[in-house]
Protein backbone atom coordinates (compact mmCIF):
# COMPACT_ATOMS: atom_id res chain seq x y z
CA UNK A 1 0.00 0.00 0.00
CA UNK A 2 2.48 1.96 0.85
CA UNK A 3 4.92 1.38 -1.81
CA UNK A 4 1.98 2.20 -4.50
CA UNK A 5 2.05 4.73 -2.86
CA UNK A 6 5.21 6.28 -3.19
CA UNK A 7 5.53 4.92 -6.69
CA UNK A 8 2.87 7.07 -8.05
CA UNK A 9 3.30 10.12 -5.73
CA UNK A 10 5.88 11.27 -8.11
CA UNK A 11 3.48 10.98 -10.90
CA UNK A 12 1.30 12.54 -9.49
CA UNK A 13 3.65 15.33 -8.61
CA UNK A 14 4.69 15.89 -12.51
CA UNK A 15 0.59 15.73 -13.10
CA UNK A 16 0.29 19.10 -10.47
CA UNK A 17 2.96 20.95 -12.02
CA UNK A 18 1.95 20.03 -15.76
CA UNK A 19 -1.44 21.85 -14.39
CA UNK A 20 0.35 24.58 -12.30
CA UNK A 21 2.59 25.65 -15.31
CA UNK A 22 -0.60 25.38 -17.37
CA UNK A 23 -2.32 27.96 -15.05
CA UNK A 24 -0.14 30.43 -13.84
CA UNK A 25 -0.55 32.65 -16.38
CA UNK A 26 3.00 32.92 -17.37
CA UNK A 27 2.93 30.89 -20.14
CA UNK A 28 0.54 31.41 -23.21
CA UNK A 29 -2.19 28.86 -22.76
CA UNK A 30 -2.54 27.89 -26.60
CA UNK A 31 1.25 26.52 -26.20
CA UNK A 32 0.62 24.07 -23.55
CA UNK A 33 -2.60 21.25 -23.75
CA UNK A 34 -4.15 20.95 -19.99
CA UNK A 35 -3.44 16.93 -19.16
CA UNK A 36 -7.22 15.56 -19.88
CA UNK A 37 -6.89 17.56 -23.13
CA UNK A 38 -4.40 15.27 -24.02
CA UNK A 39 -5.82 12.47 -22.34
CA UNK A 40 -8.97 13.18 -24.60
CA UNK A 41 -6.88 13.08 -28.00
CA UNK A 42 -5.45 10.15 -27.00
CA UNK A 43 -8.37 8.42 -26.78
CA UNK A 44 -9.48 9.39 -29.74
CA UNK A 45 -6.50 8.63 -31.86
CA UNK A 46 -6.11 5.12 -29.93
CA UNK A 47 -9.60 4.59 -32.30
CA UNK A 48 -7.73 5.65 -35.46
CA UNK A 49 -3.83 5.67 -35.98
CA UNK A 50 -2.14 5.29 -32.66
CA UNK A 51 -2.46 1.36 -32.61
CA UNK A 52 -0.75 1.40 -36.08
CA UNK A 53 2.21 3.89 -34.99
CA UNK A 54 2.51 1.77 -31.57
CA UNK A 55 3.01 -1.15 -33.43
CA UNK A 56 5.24 0.39 -36.33
CA UNK A 57 7.87 2.36 -33.45
CA UNK A 58 7.82 -1.11 -31.46
CA UNK A 59 8.37 -3.11 -34.51
CA UNK A 60 11.21 -0.83 -35.31
CA UNK A 61 13.09 -0.92 -31.71
CA UNK A 62 12.38 -4.04 -31.86
CA UNK A 63 14.08 -5.48 -34.73
CA UNK A 64 17.02 -2.75 -34.64
CA UNK A 65 17.59 -3.48 -31.12
CA UNK A 66 17.67 -7.55 -32.16
CA UNK A 67 20.13 -7.31 -34.74
CA UNK A 68 22.13 -4.78 -32.59
CA UNK A 69 22.25 -6.76 -29.72
CA UNK A 70 22.89 -10.18 -31.91
CA UNK A 71 25.78 -8.42 -33.41
CA UNK A 72 26.89 -6.80 -29.93
CA UNK A 73 27.35 -9.54 -28.05
CA UNK A 74 29.65 -11.60 -29.91
CA UNK A 75 31.98 -8.57 -30.47
CA UNK A 76 31.74 -7.47 -27.04
CA UNK A 77 32.40 -10.45 -26.17
CA UNK A 78 35.57 -11.13 -28.21
CA UNK A 79 37.11 -7.14 -27.61
CA UNK A 80 36.49 -7.63 -23.87
CA UNK A 81 38.14 -11.33 -23.61
CA UNK A 82 41.51 -10.56 -25.92
CA UNK A 83 42.89 -7.82 -24.87
CA UNK A 84 45.54 -7.49 -27.81
CA UNK A 85 42.11 -6.72 -30.23
CA UNK A 86 40.47 -4.26 -28.17
CA UNK A 87 43.39 -2.05 -27.92
CA UNK A 88 43.48 -1.68 -31.71
CA UNK A 89 39.74 -1.72 -32.11
CA UNK A 90 38.74 0.55 -29.33
CA UNK A 91 39.27 3.51 -30.83
CA UNK A 92 37.39 2.65 -33.76
CA UNK A 93 34.50 2.07 -31.85
CA UNK A 94 34.51 5.06 -30.33
CA UNK A 95 35.07 7.11 -33.34
CA UNK A 96 31.53 5.76 -34.51
CA UNK A 97 29.83 6.03 -31.19
CA UNK A 98 30.33 9.49 -30.73
CA UNK A 99 28.95 9.81 -34.49
CA UNK A 100 25.21 10.88 -33.62
CA UNK A 101 22.94 8.83 -35.44
CA UNK A 102 20.56 11.43 -36.77
CA UNK A 103 23.83 13.01 -38.87
CA UNK A 104 24.05 9.60 -40.71
CA UNK A 105 20.49 10.23 -41.76
CA UNK A 106 21.50 11.07 -45.49
CA UNK A 107 24.01 8.60 -46.48
CA UNK A 108 21.18 5.57 -45.14
CA UNK A 109 19.04 7.25 -47.38
CA UNK A 110 21.27 7.18 -49.90
CA UNK A 111 22.53 3.94 -49.06
CA UNK A 112 18.97 1.88 -48.35
CA UNK A 113 16.24 4.40 -49.04
CA UNK A 114 13.68 4.74 -47.64
CA UNK A 115 11.84 1.94 -46.93
CA UNK A 116 11.48 0.31 -43.30
CA UNK A 117 15.08 -1.36 -43.80
CA UNK A 118 16.48 2.39 -43.67
CA UNK A 119 14.80 2.95 -40.32
CA UNK A 120 15.66 -0.35 -38.86
CA UNK A 121 19.85 0.09 -40.05
CA UNK A 122 19.59 3.78 -37.84
CA UNK A 123 18.16 1.98 -34.51
CA UNK A 124 20.88 -1.04 -35.38
CA UNK A 125 23.27 1.11 -35.18
CA UNK A 126 22.24 3.05 -32.35
CA UNK A 127 21.96 -0.08 -30.00
CA UNK A 128 25.19 -1.70 -31.65
CA UNK A 129 27.74 0.95 -30.25
CA UNK A 130 24.91 0.88 -26.83
CA UNK A 131 25.45 -2.60 -26.41
CA UNK A 132 28.92 -3.20 -27.21
CA UNK A 133 30.43 -0.79 -25.21
CA UNK A 134 28.48 -2.34 -21.95
CA UNK A 135 29.37 -5.96 -23.30
CA UNK A 136 32.76 -5.46 -23.25
CA UNK A 137 33.38 -3.75 -20.28
CA UNK A 138 31.57 -6.34 -18.49
CA UNK A 139 33.32 -9.32 -20.22
CA UNK A 140 36.86 -7.18 -19.44
CA UNK A 141 36.07 -6.64 -16.09
CA UNK A 142 35.22 -11.01 -15.45
CA UNK A 143 38.01 -12.28 -12.72
CA UNK A 144 40.40 -14.43 -14.46
CA UNK A 145 40.05 -17.00 -11.53
CA UNK A 146 36.84 -18.89 -12.05
CA UNK A 147 38.70 -19.97 -14.98
CA UNK A 148 41.95 -21.20 -13.13
CA UNK A 149 39.62 -22.80 -11.25
CA UNK A 150 37.65 -24.64 -13.63
CA UNK A 151 40.80 -25.45 -15.01
CA UNK A 152 42.50 -27.11 -12.07
CA UNK A 153 38.97 -29.17 -11.67
CA UNK A 154 39.67 -30.94 -14.95
CA UNK A 155 37.46 -28.58 -16.88
CA UNK A 156 37.74 -28.35 -20.95
CA UNK A 157 38.18 -25.24 -23.18
CA UNK A 158 34.95 -26.08 -24.37
CA UNK A 159 33.52 -26.77 -20.97
CA UNK A 160 35.08 -23.48 -19.46
CA UNK A 161 33.37 -21.53 -22.49
CA UNK A 162 30.08 -23.28 -21.68
CA UNK A 163 29.84 -23.63 -18.00
CA UNK A 164 32.26 -20.31 -16.49
CA UNK A 165 32.07 -18.17 -19.28
CA UNK A 166 28.35 -18.03 -20.59
CA UNK A 167 26.92 -18.00 -16.65
CA UNK A 168 29.59 -15.18 -16.01
CA UNK A 169 28.55 -13.16 -19.60
CA UNK A 170 24.94 -13.40 -19.43
CA UNK A 171 24.39 -10.24 -17.09
CA UNK A 172 26.38 -8.27 -18.57
CA UNK A 173 24.23 -9.26 -22.29
CA UNK A 174 21.03 -8.58 -20.27
CA UNK A 175 22.31 -5.03 -19.41
CA UNK A 176 23.65 -4.54 -22.69
CA UNK A 177 19.76 -4.96 -24.20
CA UNK A 178 18.50 -2.78 -21.60
CA UNK A 179 21.08 -0.06 -22.80
CA UNK A 180 20.28 -0.77 -26.46
CA UNK A 181 16.77 -0.60 -25.78
CA UNK A 182 16.55 2.87 -24.20
CA UNK A 183 18.81 4.37 -27.05
CA UNK A 184 16.84 2.99 -29.54
CA UNK A 185 13.68 4.68 -27.93
CA UNK A 186 15.52 7.59 -27.65
CA UNK A 187 16.58 7.17 -31.50
CA UNK A 188 13.02 6.14 -32.56
CA UNK A 189 11.80 9.65 -34.03
CA UNK A 190 15.45 10.31 -35.79
CA UNK A 191 14.96 7.14 -37.74
CA UNK A 192 11.69 7.81 -38.33
CA UNK A 193 12.17 11.09 -39.88
CA UNK A 194 13.47 9.07 -43.23
CA UNK A 195 10.10 9.48 -45.25
CA UNK A 196 7.34 7.36 -42.42
CA UNK A 197 3.95 7.51 -42.53
CA UNK A 198 3.56 5.59 -39.99
CA UNK A 199 5.15 5.28 -36.40
CA UNK A 200 5.29 7.39 -33.31
CA UNK A 201 8.18 9.67 -34.38
CA UNK A 202 6.05 10.56 -37.49
CA UNK A 203 2.93 10.78 -35.60
CA UNK A 204 5.20 13.80 -33.59
CA UNK A 205 6.43 15.27 -36.81
CA UNK A 206 3.14 15.61 -38.79
CA UNK A 207 1.45 17.27 -35.61
CA UNK A 208 4.99 19.42 -35.22
CA UNK A 209 3.59 20.58 -39.05
CA UNK A 210 0.14 21.47 -38.02
CA UNK A 211 1.09 22.64 -34.89
CA UNK A 212 -0.72 19.99 -33.04
CA UNK A 213 0.46 20.23 -29.92
CA UNK A 214 -1.82 17.73 -28.11
CA UNK A 215 -0.87 15.29 -30.32
CA UNK A 216 2.74 15.67 -29.81
CA UNK A 217 2.16 15.02 -25.50
CA UNK A 218 0.42 11.93 -26.83
CA UNK A 219 3.40 10.66 -29.02
CA UNK A 220 5.78 11.83 -26.59
CA UNK A 221 4.41 10.09 -23.57
CA UNK A 222 2.95 6.88 -25.32
CA UNK A 223 7.14 6.36 -26.28
CA UNK A 224 7.97 7.12 -22.59
CA UNK A 225 5.59 4.59 -21.21
CA UNK A 226 6.95 1.71 -23.81
CA UNK A 227 10.10 2.49 -22.98
CA UNK A 228 9.19 1.80 -19.30
CA UNK A 229 7.10 -1.37 -19.85
CA UNK A 230 9.89 -2.87 -21.86
CA UNK A 231 12.33 -1.86 -19.14
CA UNK A 232 10.63 -2.81 -16.50
CA UNK A 233 9.97 -6.29 -18.14
CA UNK A 234 13.79 -6.70 -18.95
CA UNK A 235 14.23 -6.07 -15.59
CA UNK A 236 11.93 -9.16 -13.89
CA UNK A 237 13.86 -11.28 -16.49
CA UNK A 238 17.08 -10.34 -15.39
CA UNK A 239 16.41 -11.19 -11.83
CA UNK A 240 15.09 -14.42 -12.46
CA UNK A 241 18.31 -15.29 -14.70
CA UNK A 242 20.97 -13.25 -12.62
CA UNK A 243 19.72 -13.92 -8.77
CA UNK A 244 22.92 -14.63 -8.02
CA UNK A 245 24.31 -10.89 -8.44
CA UNK A 246 24.28 -8.99 -5.35
CA UNK A 247 22.35 -6.56 -6.80
CA UNK A 248 20.20 -5.93 -10.36
CA UNK A 249 21.64 -3.53 -12.35
CA UNK B 1 59.04 -40.77 4.88
CA UNK B 2 62.03 -40.81 3.59
CA UNK B 3 61.88 -44.52 1.68
CA UNK B 4 57.86 -43.08 0.36
CA UNK B 5 57.86 -42.14 -3.43
CA UNK B 6 58.91 -39.09 -4.41
CA UNK B 7 55.84 -37.63 -5.45
CA UNK B 8 56.47 -33.78 -7.04
CA UNK B 9 60.03 -32.82 -7.98
CA UNK B 10 61.63 -29.58 -8.12
CA UNK B 11 64.85 -30.04 -10.43
CA UNK B 12 66.89 -27.62 -10.72
CA UNK B 13 64.60 -25.19 -11.39
CA UNK B 14 64.80 -21.20 -12.48
CA UNK B 15 62.34 -19.04 -13.77
CA UNK B 16 62.52 -15.65 -15.43
CA UNK B 17 59.93 -13.11 -16.45
CA UNK B 18 60.61 -10.62 -19.26
CA UNK B 19 59.44 -7.04 -17.59
CA UNK B 20 57.25 -4.50 -19.57
CA UNK B 21 60.11 -2.07 -19.20
CA UNK B 22 62.41 -4.89 -21.89
CA UNK B 23 64.33 -6.53 -19.19
CA UNK B 24 63.89 -9.89 -17.35
CA UNK B 25 63.15 -10.41 -13.53
CA UNK B 26 65.00 -13.25 -12.00
CA UNK B 27 61.98 -15.08 -9.70
CA UNK B 28 63.11 -19.17 -8.78
CA UNK B 29 66.82 -19.75 -8.72
CA UNK B 30 68.13 -23.32 -9.30
CA UNK B 31 66.04 -24.59 -6.84
CA UNK B 32 65.82 -28.37 -5.83
CA UNK B 33 63.85 -30.23 -3.69
CA UNK B 34 60.93 -33.62 -3.59
CA UNK B 35 57.79 -33.34 -1.72
CA UNK B 36 57.07 -36.98 -0.53
CA UNK B 37 53.70 -39.62 -0.81
CA UNK B 38 51.23 -38.19 1.74
CA UNK B 39 53.44 -35.05 2.86
CA UNK B 40 52.31 -31.99 3.78
CA UNK B 41 55.40 -29.52 2.62
CA UNK B 42 54.76 -25.58 3.86
CA UNK B 43 56.41 -23.21 1.93
CA UNK B 44 57.06 -19.97 3.34
CA UNK B 45 59.58 -16.91 2.42
CA UNK B 46 59.16 -13.41 2.54
CA UNK B 47 56.08 -11.67 0.48
CA UNK B 48 56.59 -11.12 -3.37
CA UNK B 49 60.02 -14.02 -3.57
CA UNK B 50 58.64 -16.28 -5.88
CA UNK B 51 56.50 -18.87 -3.67
CA UNK B 52 53.35 -18.45 -5.73
CA UNK B 53 55.50 -19.21 -8.67
CA UNK B 54 56.20 -22.29 -7.59
CA UNK B 55 52.84 -23.55 -6.81
CA UNK B 56 51.55 -22.01 -10.42
CA UNK B 57 54.08 -24.54 -11.61
CA UNK B 58 53.18 -27.18 -10.10
CA UNK B 59 49.07 -26.56 -10.02
CA UNK B 60 50.24 -26.68 -14.42
CA UNK B 61 49.58 -22.32 -14.85
CA UNK B 62 52.96 -22.02 -16.01
CA UNK B 63 56.23 -23.80 -17.13
CA UNK B 64 59.74 -23.31 -15.55
CA UNK B 65 62.31 -21.20 -17.94
CA UNK B 66 64.70 -23.99 -16.98
CA UNK B 67 65.51 -26.98 -15.06
CA UNK B 68 62.17 -29.18 -14.73
CA UNK B 69 59.10 -29.90 -12.39
CA UNK B 70 58.08 -33.76 -12.39
CA UNK B 71 54.39 -34.99 -10.77
CA UNK B 72 55.21 -38.99 -10.04
CA UNK B 73 58.40 -38.32 -12.43
CA UNK B 74 56.30 -37.51 -15.52
CA UNK B 75 56.68 -33.30 -16.86
CA UNK B 76 54.06 -31.87 -15.89
CA UNK B 77 51.75 -30.51 -19.62
CA UNK B 78 48.60 -28.43 -17.62
CA UNK B 79 46.05 -28.24 -15.05
CA UNK B 80 44.30 -31.02 -13.94
CA UNK B 81 41.60 -32.87 -11.61
CA UNK B 82 44.66 -34.75 -10.06
CA UNK B 83 45.98 -31.51 -8.39
CA UNK B 84 43.29 -29.59 -6.33
CA UNK B 85 44.16 -26.03 -5.77
CA UNK B 86 42.47 -23.42 -3.52
CA UNK B 87 43.57 -19.74 -3.67
CA UNK B 88 43.54 -16.94 -1.35
CA UNK B 89 40.42 -15.55 -3.11
CA UNK B 90 38.02 -18.85 -3.20
CA UNK B 91 37.63 -18.25 -7.07
CA UNK B 92 34.05 -19.96 -5.34
CA UNK B 93 31.60 -19.52 -8.71
CA UNK B 94 29.14 -17.11 -7.77
CA UNK B 95 26.65 -18.43 -10.14
CA UNK B 96 25.49 -21.47 -8.49
CA UNK B 97 24.46 -22.59 -5.04
CA UNK B 98 26.55 -23.68 -2.37
CA UNK B 99 25.59 -27.73 -3.54
CA UNK B 100 26.50 -27.04 -7.20
CA UNK B 101 29.99 -25.64 -6.46
CA UNK B 102 30.63 -28.84 -4.65
CA UNK B 103 29.25 -30.58 -7.65
CA UNK B 104 30.62 -28.39 -10.33
CA UNK B 105 33.63 -30.69 -11.00
CA UNK B 106 31.58 -33.72 -10.71
CA UNK B 107 29.58 -32.75 -14.00
CA UNK B 108 32.76 -32.31 -16.35
CA UNK B 109 34.03 -35.01 -18.20
CA UNK B 110 37.11 -35.69 -16.89
CA UNK B 111 35.58 -36.80 -13.65
CA UNK B 112 31.95 -37.75 -14.24
CA UNK B 113 29.86 -39.22 -11.69
CA UNK B 114 26.31 -40.72 -11.87
CA UNK B 115 23.70 -38.55 -10.31
CA UNK B 116 23.71 -41.07 -7.28
CA UNK B 117 27.26 -40.97 -6.83
CA UNK B 118 27.16 -36.79 -7.03
CA UNK B 119 24.35 -36.45 -4.73
CA UNK B 120 26.29 -38.72 -2.29
CA UNK B 121 29.65 -36.60 -2.62
CA UNK B 122 28.00 -33.32 -1.94
CA UNK B 123 26.48 -34.55 0.96
CA UNK B 124 29.44 -35.77 2.37
CA UNK B 125 30.89 -32.84 2.13
CA UNK B 126 28.68 -30.82 2.93
CA UNK B 127 28.36 -32.43 5.98
CA UNK B 128 32.39 -32.39 6.51
CA UNK B 129 33.00 -28.67 5.86
CA UNK B 130 29.56 -27.82 8.02
CA UNK B 131 27.49 -26.53 4.97
CA UNK B 132 24.36 -28.84 4.80
CA UNK B 133 21.57 -25.96 6.23
CA UNK B 134 23.90 -23.80 2.98
CA UNK B 135 22.94 -26.19 0.24
CA UNK B 136 20.71 -23.73 -1.75
CA UNK B 137 22.23 -20.50 -0.61
CA UNK B 138 24.07 -18.43 -2.97
CA UNK B 139 27.89 -17.90 -2.17
CA UNK B 140 27.31 -14.55 -1.57
CA UNK B 141 25.37 -15.16 1.49
CA UNK B 142 28.65 -16.78 3.16
CA UNK B 143 30.91 -15.83 5.79
CA UNK B 144 34.87 -15.78 4.34
CA UNK B 145 35.64 -18.76 6.36
CA UNK B 146 32.49 -20.44 4.56
CA UNK B 147 33.63 -19.77 1.28
CA UNK B 148 37.04 -21.27 2.01
CA UNK B 149 35.57 -24.15 3.27
CA UNK B 150 33.19 -24.52 0.07
CA UNK B 151 36.29 -24.17 -2.33
CA UNK B 152 38.05 -27.05 -0.27
CA UNK B 153 34.96 -29.48 -0.69
CA UNK B 154 34.87 -28.54 -4.09
CA UNK B 155 38.24 -29.40 -4.72
CA UNK B 156 37.85 -32.61 -2.80
CA UNK B 157 34.95 -33.70 -4.62
CA UNK B 158 37.23 -34.34 -7.52
CA UNK B 159 39.13 -36.76 -5.65
CA UNK B 160 42.16 -35.01 -6.07
CA UNK B 161 45.85 -36.74 -5.16
CA UNK B 162 47.37 -33.36 -4.17
CA UNK B 163 46.36 -30.34 -2.81
CA UNK B 164 48.17 -27.25 -4.14
CA UNK B 165 47.26 -24.46 -1.63
CA UNK B 166 47.79 -20.41 -1.87
CA UNK B 167 48.00 -18.78 1.64
CA UNK B 168 43.99 -20.23 1.88
CA UNK B 169 43.78 -18.93 5.22
CA UNK B 170 45.21 -15.26 4.36
CA UNK B 171 42.18 -13.56 4.30
CA UNK B 172 40.52 -14.69 7.18
CA UNK B 173 40.29 -13.72 10.82
CA UNK B 174 42.52 -15.39 13.13
CA UNK B 175 40.02 -17.90 15.33
CA UNK B 176 38.07 -18.77 11.84
CA UNK B 177 42.01 -19.13 10.29
CA UNK B 178 42.86 -21.71 13.48
CA UNK B 179 39.52 -23.02 13.35
CA UNK B 180 40.25 -23.84 9.22
CA UNK B 181 43.51 -24.65 10.20
CA UNK B 182 42.00 -27.75 12.55
CA UNK B 183 39.11 -28.48 9.96
CA UNK B 184 41.76 -29.03 7.41
CA UNK B 185 44.19 -31.89 9.45
CA UNK B 186 41.30 -33.66 9.76
CA UNK B 187 40.00 -34.13 6.65
CA UNK B 188 43.45 -34.79 5.78
CA UNK B 189 43.31 -37.30 8.20
CA UNK B 190 40.23 -39.03 6.95
CA UNK B 191 41.66 -38.63 3.26
CA UNK B 192 45.17 -38.11 2.84
CA UNK B 193 46.69 -36.20 -0.18
CA UNK B 194 50.54 -34.81 -0.52
CA UNK B 195 49.84 -31.10 0.10
CA UNK B 196 52.14 -28.17 -0.40
CA UNK B 197 50.88 -25.06 1.16
CA UNK B 198 52.37 -21.41 0.42
CA UNK B 199 51.96 -19.54 3.34
CA UNK B 200 53.23 -16.24 5.24
CA UNK B 201 52.39 -17.83 8.62
CA UNK B 202 55.38 -19.19 10.33
CA UNK B 203 52.84 -20.61 13.03
CA UNK B 204 50.40 -22.17 10.25
CA UNK B 205 53.82 -23.93 8.58
CA UNK B 206 54.64 -25.20 12.26
CA UNK B 207 51.81 -26.59 13.14
CA UNK B 208 50.52 -28.05 10.04
CA UNK B 209 53.34 -29.45 8.05
CA UNK B 210 55.86 -32.39 8.66
CA UNK B 211 58.05 -30.31 6.54
CA UNK B 212 59.02 -26.39 5.98
CA UNK B 213 61.02 -24.94 3.30
CA UNK B 214 62.28 -21.63 3.64
CA UNK B 215 62.65 -19.77 1.08
CA UNK B 216 64.77 -16.67 0.66
CA UNK B 217 64.28 -13.31 -0.92
CA UNK B 218 63.72 -12.65 -4.61
CA UNK B 219 65.01 -14.14 -6.49
CA UNK B 220 64.48 -17.19 -4.59
CA UNK B 221 66.81 -19.90 -3.13
CA UNK B 222 66.17 -22.37 -0.39
CA UNK B 223 67.53 -21.19 2.99
CA UNK B 224 66.74 -24.36 4.67
CA UNK B 225 64.29 -27.26 4.76
CA UNK B 226 63.09 -27.97 8.20
CA UNK B 227 61.77 -31.57 9.41
CA UNK B 228 58.74 -30.99 11.85
CA UNK B 229 58.94 -33.77 13.99
CA UNK B 230 55.40 -33.57 16.24
CA UNK B 231 52.97 -36.58 15.11
CA UNK B 232 49.35 -36.38 13.86
CA UNK B 233 46.88 -35.87 15.24
CA UNK B 234 47.82 -32.67 16.54
CA UNK B 235 45.55 -30.74 18.39
CA UNK B 236 45.63 -26.79 19.53
CA UNK B 237 47.61 -27.37 22.31
CA UNK B 238 50.56 -28.15 20.50
CA UNK B 239 50.91 -24.23 20.54
CA UNK B 240 51.65 -24.36 23.90
CA UNK B 241 54.17 -26.90 23.77
CA UNK B 242 58.10 -25.86 24.49
CA UNK B 243 59.14 -27.75 21.57
CA UNK B 244 56.91 -25.51 19.32
CA UNK B 245 57.33 -22.67 20.63
CA UNK B 246 61.43 -23.46 20.03
CA UNK B 247 60.50 -24.62 16.47
CA UNK B 248 58.69 -21.74 15.46
CA UNK B 249 61.18 -19.40 17.10
CA UNK B 250 63.30 -20.74 14.90
CA UNK B 251 62.03 -20.43 11.49
CA UNK B 252 60.20 -16.86 12.50
CA UNK B 253 64.65 -15.85 12.59
CA UNK B 254 65.12 -17.46 9.51
CA UNK B 255 61.62 -15.83 7.26
CA UNK B 256 63.07 -12.53 9.31
CA UNK B 257 66.48 -12.83 7.97
CA UNK B 258 64.75 -12.83 4.48
CA UNK B 259 63.17 -10.12 4.63
CA UNK B 260 65.70 -7.58 5.78
CA UNK B 261 67.66 -8.90 3.11
CA UNK B 262 64.46 -8.01 0.55
CA UNK B 263 63.96 -4.56 2.30
CA UNK B 264 67.69 -3.91 1.96
CA UNK B 265 67.56 -4.85 -1.98
CA UNK B 266 64.72 -2.55 -2.38
CA UNK B 267 66.54 0.18 -0.52
CA UNK B 268 69.72 -0.46 -3.32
Amino acid sequence: MRRAALIIAPWLAMLASWYGIRYSGFINPALVPTPHEVAARSVELMGSRLPMDIFMSTRRVFLGVLCGIALAVPVGFILGWYKTIRTFIDPLINFFRALPPIALIPLVIVYFGVDELAKIVILFYASFFAGVIVMYEGISQISPIYVRVARTLGASDGEIFRKVIIPLAVPHMLTALRVALGVAWATLVASELIAAQQGLGALIQNAGSFFQLDIIYVGIICIGFIALFMDLGLRAIARRFVSWQERIA
Amino acid sequence: MSIAAARITFDKVSVRFDTPAGGYMHVVDDVSYQIHDREFVSVIGPSGCGKTTMMNIVAGFMKPSSGTVMLDGKPISGPGSDRGVIFQEYGVFPWLSVKDNIAFGLNLRANRASPKEREEICQRYMRLMGLEDFADAWPRMLSGGMRQRLALARAYAVKPQFLLMDEPFGALDAQTRTAMQDLLLEVLSAEGKTVMLITHSVEEAVYLSNRIIVMTARPTRIREIIDVPFPYPRTADLHERKEFGELRAHVRHLVMQEYAQQSKQKQS
